[in-house]
């Protein structure tokens, strides 16, 4: 016994999910598909005994109420008579009445106070109906055959009794046949009840297959897979667009955090070991306290410099997560403008270079102030960095309908066409800025901001160098994506 | 000055206690939330670094707020690795008067807690700052030197004021670029650094002696003549 473990597992561990549990009452129930079955056949149920209850009013009743009346109609007519020719005319309308009742199922009986029938087309007056009955249904023999018969018994002065009935046999056997065939129907009502739930809960397992084959296959790992909208514009369509758009959403925020992880990974590592490299290098060969100083100030610049990219990356994934959207407010953007210039226009003379701005009296936005003074800022940081003495720098903005447009062109060596595209990814830094400081992240953080505000950031050459061309809304607008 | 440390990891501590004491400071620390209310609201002190994330039930947010609430105005900076933008406004509405994060240079939180103390002392509206032979009169908004008129630009004159409100104080790059600009990132061009050397140019350029220091590895400092 070896397997000890799987033997004693097996019959210990009903199969979830399996037929058995699929099974019980209990499970079943819980499964809305069910539940909704079981809906519809309760209202179909209830409508079909509806629709019956009418049926039986509407035919059985009405044939009842029928009889009733022309029983009624008979004793107002036998009153009148009695009221006008006593008892013998009583008598004599009675007898005229039998006689004139071809259907044979009209049925009168006169009896006098000791029950002995005085006239009439019944033998006898009928036991069942005694001093307190008023009217009732029973058997009635009459010339030898035997009918169910409807009764109403009047009383008259001097202790006189009168029964005035109908034949209602044929009506006994249309109701039979009525309650037969509701019966009938009661059952073909369960059959097509519990067929329409069966369907209703099919129906609904397969909408909801594809939504939840797509869950799953996204759970085990599958971002790829989108749910099937059929086109029809209904519920179910406008959820799986729901549902696709959150997993688009999604799964670009897993690319974010794959390409940064994966971005950390590589580039951070250079300048980590860098400073790894100098503290060991000062640890092993150095000779003199200066010399350790020396190293640890560099190491301690290097680890300065790691710092900053992360704070850079944790800035950007900020933007991105779009939490400070609430901070954004409408603001003129022309001072802003003007400070940075004023700020990087010492800085650009220093280097040798001119920075003209051209900035219009005002310029109305909206978003986060702090964000694009930034964001301008790195624009204006690379096109310092990458000027050759004696260019210039242009900051140029002008306000249009319903966007305001930033540009700063510089006249460095820019951007190759074909890279121009990959930019603004994290990290990447173009063969003309390898032997320049900086993290590559610049031009990410400025299209961060640019798509949280709902704007765009544009390179374009400039012939030469760069024109990065950032566009914000001037009024409240919907930010993309 | 007393300062109170509220810090909780040992090293960080440890290492800015010493660093505070080195610059001749009376240190107190309390290693969690609780102790630190207690120090605080019990003993004077003239500023308080305050660590974000605390144990013991108390963070820093919480302990700041209830030493506000009962009056207590000591100037508190905020030492926290929480970094966002909302962090920090948050730190700032709770009632911090300065927010760094970690990790940080220890020339940088010394000079923001003398910063701190300095503003904590309000002497009034003052109408004029006089360093040495420099005196800045800001309601012409006029700067004279041993007497001689000097002409700056309105962003200089900001600039030179700020260093003369902290003067005898280490000024961080970063200090000048919030203070004067109100600007909260780190421009990657040293354009804080052009601005001071434009400045001085007009202020010490002509003169004997300088009055603008640089102070290595932190920033700048304002004072009468070199230690």
């Amino acid at each position: 016994m070896t397997d000890i473990g799987g033997v004693e597992a097996s019959p210990a561990r009903p199969a979830k999910g399996g037929r058995l549990s699929f099974l019980s009452p209990d499970r079943l129930f819980r499964s809305a598909g069910v539940r909704f079955g079981v809906i519809y056949a309760g209202l179909f149920g209830i409508s079909a005994l509806a629709l019956a209850a009418f049926l039986w009013w509407s035919t059985a009743g009405l044939l009842e109420r029928q009889t009733d009346a022309a029983i009624e109609t008979d004793w107002q007519g036998l009153l009148e008579r009695f009221d006008d020719g006593g008892m013998l005319g009583l008598i004599e309308a009675i007898r005229q009445r039998v006689d004139a009742n071809v259907n044979d199922d009209a049925i009168y009986l006169l009896a006098g106070p000791d029950m002995r029938p005085i006239a009439g087309n019944i033998d006898q007056w009928p036991r069942r109906v005694t001093v307190d009955v008023e009217s009732t249904e029973l058997l009635i023999e009459r010339a030898g055959v035997k009918g169910l018969a409807k009764v109403h018994k009047y009383d008259l002065v001097g202790g006189f009794h009168l029964l005035i009935g109908r034949d209602i046999e044929a009506r006994s056997q249309l109701s039979h046949m009525l309650a037969d065939a509701m019966l009938w129907a009661a059952g073909i009502a369960v059959a097509l009840g519990s067929v329409g739930a069966w369907a209703v809960r099919g129906l609904f397992r397969v909408t909801i297959a594809d939504v939840s084959a797509t869950a799953s296959a996204i759970s085990a790992g599958d971002l790829t897979r989108r749910v099937q909208v059929t086109g029809q514009g209904d519920e179910f369509d406008m959820l799986a667009e729901t549902i696709n758009d959150m997993l688009d959403r999604i799964s670009r925020l897993m690319d974010g955090v794959r390409q940064v992880s994966n971005a950390i990974a590589h580039d951070l590592r250079t300048p980590i070991t860098r400073a790894r490299a100098r503290l060991e290098d000062a640890a092993l060969h150095a000779t003199s306290e200066a010399d350790l100083r020396a190293a640890i100030d560099r190491a301690q610049a290097d680890l300065d410099d790691i710092v900053a990219v992360f704070q850079a990356l944790l800035r950007i994934s900020e933007i991105e997560a779009g939490a400070r959207r609430s901070a954004f407010a409408s603001d003129d953007l022309a001072p802003l403008l003007r400070d940075l210039a004023e700020l990087y226009d010492a800085a650009a003379e220093e280097k040798g270079l001119v920075l003209e701005q051209q900035v219009p009296a005002v310029l109305p936005v909206f978003g986060d102030r702090d964000m694009i003074q930034q964001a301008v800022a790195n624009l204006l940081d690379n096109a310092l960095k990458f000027s050759p003495p004696g260019g210039v720098v242009r900051l140029s903005a002008s306000a249009g309908r319903d966007a305001v447009t930033v540009a700063v062109a510089d006249g460095g060596p820019g951007i190759p066409q074909d890279s121009m595209a990959r930019a603004t990814e994290r990290f990447y830094r173009g063969e003309q800025a390898r032997n320049t400081p900086g993290s590559g992240l610049g031009l990410s953080l400025v299209q961060a901001v640019a798509t949280l505000h709902g704007g765009v950031l544009r390179l374009e050459d400039n012939h030469p160098g760069l024109r990065a061309v950032l566009r914000l809304p001037s009024t409240e607008a919907k930010p993309a994506g | 000055m007393r300062i109170l440390v509220v810090e909780d990891d040992k090293d960080v501590a440890g290492f800015v206690v010493k660093g505070l004491k080195e610059a001749g400071h009376v240190v107190e620390h309390a290693a969690n939330g609780r102790d630190g209310l207690f120090l605080a609201a019990s003993e004077g002190f003239d500023a308080i670094v305050l660590d974000r994330m605390l144990p013991g039930g108390v963070d820093g947010l919480r302990l700041l707020e209830t030493l506000r609430s009962q009056g207590n105005n000591t100037p508190v900076l905020f030492l926290s690795a929480m970094a966002q933008v909302d962090d920090r406004v948050r730190g700032l509405k709770a009632g911090g008067d300065d927010y760094m994060t970690k990790p940080f240079a220890f020339a940088e939180l010394l000079a923001r807690v003398e910063a701190l103390t300095r503003r904590g002392k309000s002497e009034g509206p003052t109408t004029k700052l006089v360093v040495a032979d420099l005196e800045m009169d800001l309601l012409s908004r006029g700067v004279k030197r041993d007497g001689q008129k000097i002409d700056l630009q309105p962003r200089e004159f900001r600039l030179l004021e700020y260093l003369m409100r902290h003067a005898g104080q280490v000024v961080t790059r970063t200090m000048l670029l919030e203070g004067v600009w109100d600007y909260h990132f780190d421009p990657q061009t040293n354009v804080i650094d052009v601005h001071v050397s434009r400045l001085r140019q007009k202020v010490d350029k002509p003169f004997p002696t300088p009055l603008i220091h640089t102070v290595r590895n932190a920033g700048y400092m304002l004072r009468p003549e070199a230690p």
